[in-house]
């Protein structure tokens, strides 16, 4: 068993920044099922009662549960938009070098720009005060 | 000359046996959640997040009651597929993997169980 050739056997591969948008794909993957676990916690607070969520909320609150949040969403929305890339991969077309490395860059791009949209967003729909938001 | 049997190329299940069920779930539940996760978040963040009264009212809505379900079980699915890959890549041990795979598929049912029940709760009750 030992002996076997493994899956990711990365170190025969130069590295590409092309590489880590992949591991990053993995890895925001894995984090945004973290996600999930919070959002089906934060689910069970709002079914059990005002007191429960409002708890629920107060831990949100907090400047860990803030960065967290953040993370989550760059995690999520990174996913998102690298997971639109695969799709289309998966129809065969995109894959060579130049426009692989096109695609990744726009990623990167739509990922932190849609990130700061969403906190946003998410700042003013939490309360928190936020420029602009009034 | 192919080596696989004729039965192997009718089944077209491969040497894990498995087929591509797995990868087409994978896509399947992905191009789901592109509309089902955008409509989740812009719907979501319109709402007054601290208000119980006001979250309990959106959610418990017909509609957003149904789409939310069927986030929590495609989302639930996906991460599921995902995380089996990580798993099976990254760990090696026999035991070790197998705890992790049955965990991790544990935690996914459990946590998606858990967020229906709740939004039922809140649509129904």
């Amino acid at each position: 068993m030992s002996q076997r050739p493994l899956s990711p056997h990365l170190g025969v591969y130069k590295f590409m920044y092309t590489m880590s948008l992949s591991i990053l794909h993995r890895i925001t993957g894995c984090a945004a099922a973290a996600g999930f676990l919070l959002f089906a916690w934060w689910l069970m607070a709002l079914a059990s009662g005002p007191a429960a969520y409002a708890a629920a909320m107060h831990s949100l609150g907090s400047p860990f549960a803030k960065l967290l949040l953040v993370g989550f969403t760059f995690s999520f929305v990174y996913h998102f938009c690298n997971g639109i890339r695969h799709l289309v991969w998966d129809t065969g077309r995109g894959l060579e070098r130049a426009h692989a490395r096109r695609s990744g860059a726009a990623v990167i791009i739509a990922a932190l720009l849609l990130t700061a949209v969403v906190v946003w967003l998410g700042c003013r729909a939490m309360g928190f005060s936020v420029p602009g938001a009034g | 000359m192919s080596l696989r049997t004729p039965l192997a190329k009718v089944l077209g299940r491969g040497s894990a046996g498995e087929g591509v069920g797995h990868w087409w779930v994978q896509r399947v539940t992905a191009v789901a959640l592109l509309p089902l996760t955008s409509w989740f978040v812009v719907s979501l963040l319109g709402q007054p997040l601290q208000s119980y009264d006001a979250m309990r009212g959106w959610l418990g809505q017909p509609w957003v009651a149904v789409l939310t379900i069927l986030l929590v079980f495609t989302l639930a699915w996906h991460a599921k597929l995902g995380v089996q890959v990580v798993i099976e890549d990254y760990v090696h041990g026999k035991g070790a993997k197998t705890t992790l795979l049955l965990l991790s598929t544990f935690i996914h049912a459990g946590a998606a169980v858990a967020a229906v029940f709740a939004i039922l709760r809140l649509a129904i009750a």
